[in-house]
């Protein structure tokens, strides 16, 4: 066991857990915020996905170790204008379904929008094909990020 | 799923068994005082205590419906509450929905007569009964507002939450909520004619209830639940089917910080830990040695040799109209063809787990349950309580496609043991790894089809299929409800009643006995027989030069609603005019499941990772439609689901150990892969029917079909992109 220091979502999260913890079970179990879901483990479903300093990571399998002083961003923390535009966007379309993947599927859908404002769909497909989802919401989801990037366009 | 079949004929008659449900306490609905909300009430009652409870009124005008089946992704929250509030007259922005806990009696459901989700029939078997409450729950808020205003009732209006009189007063309901508890509930109250629905069937008027705590984080699964003294509990259980310990070392796994415990439960060992990684890496140290002696330790080309050799001889006649025998010596264009179907995991995006507390007298269990009253009886039992002690709450579950549904209840006993193991006083939550889901059975049944037929003169005269299967429903509490003569009714629903009219037909079955867990999988049966006998048509009416839409149309003169879904997508896939692109073919299907239509086209073409369907025409007849926007999500998620399994999905077996354990190896379909899709709803006034299973079906046989178009041929045994899982 080891003491961590892990700034989320700008708050610092104590947490004594292996090294080897994957971020994952840092952020659910360790500092308590549940929105970010387990799928698969293995960086196959991105269920998991967080930034960290920005960039968007799958923290089931990125060791607590590695995360050293970056800043990490759950979905939990998302208050960017991209990610409101996301997030209505969702709604107004009703994208979930079961809703478990959909924390790591508006992550994505961010992230893609913050680098990417005006999206086509292979850009979609590019960016979002990582995240899967079991319901295949799929559709939905790509309408909304489209819908979201007219909302960025004003 | 045959048991679904007489849910429609039942609840029309239902309304007085509903009434009565309660030991006598004819309350349709339940007004909440001082804004003490019952569903999150009392830690550890009676299951019993609070009869009759669906609604719960609160002084801030909400209004929250309690769900009596699961709420997994098919929206029945919001179909709930699309009722409810229909009949009530309420504003959509005020209606709320919640799971209602585990009471066999009061939250049965009315298809199964037992609590639980299953066979589409959340609505099927809800329709008239949640009208009723929202009918009721109106009238005693009247009455409240009449006796307020010493007005007569009859004077009285309710539109969009707000009641009103004449005299210009009016309020909300919150305002009435305490004096309508002290009224009695009306035992039969008027429902609307459908001409005035405002809710039900209308387009753009109600969204879903729980999108917004799906898209941030909020909405609460079994997985996230956490307790300061929770131990997280991960087992270890045999990789082969029917494998047991023989003994076992935690020597390593014990010396793991954070590791509790370790014990002995019937399915596996337990390993008990401060969090789940903990718990999981406990649990890849132990040494345990199995003793396979009665495991199942065939491998899928084993089962493939004998599933085929029991296929080419005659199996039990299910069905047997004319003469099969003496059409076929009479010659013609004779088709033969062998159909295998893999075994198939759910791999729901959260794999099973479940949360329980127990100190020894009463016990408290919650999570994603589809079946709450065989679970709550099973986990009283295991622990040596009366039902009543126990208290069961359902929550939100990551996905199920029937996973969660277990006629065995093994989840929920393990859940139990494990509890049971470690001693009264720790709140436990049981987590599986995706590896443990994936491998660890309840799969869709592997199968074979071997279907027969000639076709004379451009007729189909002959027709068989023989099935080689494993039972779903054998040695489970469904076994009478399903079987008949002896077979599961659930392996060859949709086999023996085609919707076609053939002269000489014949259906008969093998039901073999495989070490292998299998449970129903999204549209169960229809999972393999709509493939069989849509991609066989198809086939015969090539062979007989008829196109496939009218030489479907021509034999269901029977059918008048496969005719209305097959009618509709060939008009909005404009079947006969559009110009397919180069490279591309289409291809179509129909099925019917649960009571529901449902007829796609499929345009594709190839690429070497296979098929690439481009595009989907749906049209699905339900009934009367109750909230158009989820049936369209519905056609879209089963058109997703089928197609990721009809093109990759497949658990192998390697001399019983199943292969694939993550999504790496059975590969899922991602948003790449999703093709365009189109849905229309054929308008109906017959009483509706579920759409959470019935637009999985007709995916499959469509893509095989617009491959044969394409000149590929039709797939013989799936997936039909081999090696995209093993």
């Amino acid at each position: 066991m080891a003491a961590f220091a892990l700034k989320i979502n700008g708050q610092t999260h104590k947490v004594d857990v292996d090294p080897d913890t994957p971020l994952l079970w840092a952020i659910r179990d360790g500092a308590g915020l549940t929105g970010t879901k387990y799928g698969c483990g293995v960086a196959q479903c991105g269920a998991c996905t967080v930034y960290l300093d920005g960039q968007t990571v799958r923290s089931c399998s990125l060791p607590v170790s590695a995360v050293g002083t970056s800043e990490v961003t759950t979905i939990e923390g998302l208050d960017s204008k991209e990610a409101k535009a996301v997030q209505t966007a969702w709604v107004a379309l009703d994208v979930p379904q079961c809703g478990y993947c959909q924390s790591g599927q508006v992550m994505s859908a961010t992230a893609l929008l913050t680098l990417n404002p005006s999206p086509n769909d292979r850009d979609i497909d590019l960016a979002m094909n990582g995240n899967i989802c079991r319901c295949a919401t799929y559709v939905r989801i790509r309408a909304a990020i489209h819908g979201a990037a007219k909302t960025l366009e004003g | 799923m045959t048991i679904h079949d007489k849910t429609i004929h039942d609840t029309t008659l239902s309304r007085r068994s509903i009434l009565k449900a309660g030991a006598g306490l004819v309350i349709g609905a339940y007004i909440v005082r001082g804004g003490k909300a019952f569903a999150q009430a009392p830690a550890a009652p009676a299951y019993n205590i609070a009869p009759n409870t669906f609604v719960i009124i609160k002084p801030d005008n909400t209004v929250t419906v309690l769900c009596k089946g699961i709420e997994f992704g098919q929206g029945q929250w919001t179909g709930m509450a699309t009722l409810v509030a229909e009949e009530l007259d309420a504003d959509w922005s005020q209606m709320r929905a919640e799971h209602a806990p585990s009471n066999p009696v009061l939250y049965k459901n009315l298809a199964f007569g037992v609590q639980g989700t299953g066979g589409s029939s959340a609505v099927a078997n809800s329709f008239v009964q949640m009208r009723q409450v929202g009918a009721a729950a109106r009238e005693v808020l009247v009455a409240a507002a009449a006796a307020t205003w010493q007005v007569p009732a009859g004077e009285i209006t309710v539109e969009n939450g707000v009641i009103r009189h004449a005299s210009g007063k009016e309020g909300r309901f919150g305002e009435f909520a305490d004096k309508a508890m002290q009224l009695p509930v009306p035992s039969d109250p008027k429902l609307k004619d459908p001409v005035t629905f405002k809710l039900i069937g209308k387009e753009g008027v109600v969204k879903r209830l729980d999108s917004a705590d799906k898209t941030n984080g909020k909405a609460i699964y079994t997985l996230d639940i956490n307790e300061p003294d929770m131990l997280t509990v991960v087992i270890a259980r045999s990789p082969k089917f029917g494998g047991t310990v023989k003994s076992f070392d935690a020597t390593a796994a014990k010396a793991i910080a954070g590791v509790v415990d370790v014990k002995q439960v019937p399915t596996g060992i337990a390993v008990y830990a401060k969090g789940f990684w903990p718990a999981k890496t406990g649990r890849d140290a132990l040494k345990v040695v199995w003793d396979d002696s009665k495991a199942e330790t065939r491998g899928s080309a084993q089962l493939l040799n004998e599933f085929r050799a029991l296929s080419k001889t005659p199996g039990k006649v299910v069905k047997n109209e004319g003469d099969f025998e003496g059409s076929m010596a009479r010659g013609g264009r004779v088709v033969e063809v062998e159909y295998v179907f893999p075994y198939l995991a759910h791999a729901a995006m959260e794999p099973l787990n479940g949360y329980i507390r127990w100190d020894g007298d009463t016990a408290y269990a919650r999570y994603g349950c589809q079946f709450p009253t065989p679970d709550h009886a099973m986990i009283a039992k295991t622990l040596g309580l009366p039902m009543e002690k126990v208290k069961l709450d359902v929550i939100l579950a990551g996905g199920s496609f029937g996973r969660r549904a277990q006629q065995s209840t093994h989840a929920a006993i393990e859940l139990a043991e494990v509890a049971k193991a470690m001693g009264p006083g720790k709140p436990i939550k049981l987590v599986w790894t995706r590896e443990d889901d994936m491998r660890g059975g309840y799969y869709r049944p592997y199968s074979i089809h071997r279907m027969r037929g000639t076709v004379r003169d451009g007729k189909i005269e002959a027709w068989s299929d023989t099935i080689v299967g494993q039972s779903i429903m054998k040695g489970s509490a469904f076994e009478a409800m399903t079987f008949k003569d002896g077979l599961d009714s659930t392996s060859y629903e949709g086999s023996n009643e085609i919707p076609y009219d053939v002269a000489n037909f014949r259906m008969d079955m093998h039901q073999v006995e495989v070490g292998v867990p299998v449970l129903w999988w999204r549209s169960v049966g229809h999972t393999h027989t709509g493939y069989a006998v849509e991609a066989f048509v198809d086939e015969l009416l090539e062979a007989a030069g008829k196109d496939p839409v009218d030489g479907r149309l021509e034999l269901m003169g029977k059918k008048p609603r496969h005719a209305g879904v097959l009618k509709a997508v060939a008009e909005l896939a404009d079947w006969k005019n559009y110009k397919v692109p180069e490279g591309r073919a289409r291809g179509v299907a129909v099925v019917e499941s649960f009571n529901t239509f449902v007829a796609q086209v499929v345009e594709l073409s190839m690429t070497d990772d296979g098929p690439k369907v481009h595009k989907v025409w749906c049209a699905v007849d339900c009934g009367v439609a109750v909230n158009p926007d989820i049936i369209r999500s519905q056609m879209e998620g089963g058109i997703g689901f089928g197609l990721g399994h009809i093109l990759y999905a497949e658990q192998k077996l390697d001399a019983g150990v199943p292969v694939a354990g993550n999504f790496d190896l059975y590969r899922s379909l991602r948003i790449n892969e999703m093709p365009e899709i189109e849905v229309v709803i054929v308008k109906s006034t017959e009483k509706p029917s579920g759409v959470g299973e019935p637009g999985v079906p007709p995916l499959g046989p469509a893509v095989a079909n617009a491959m044969a178009k394409l000149g590929v041929g039709r797939p013989r045994q799936l997936p039909i992109v081999p090696g995209a899982s093993a």
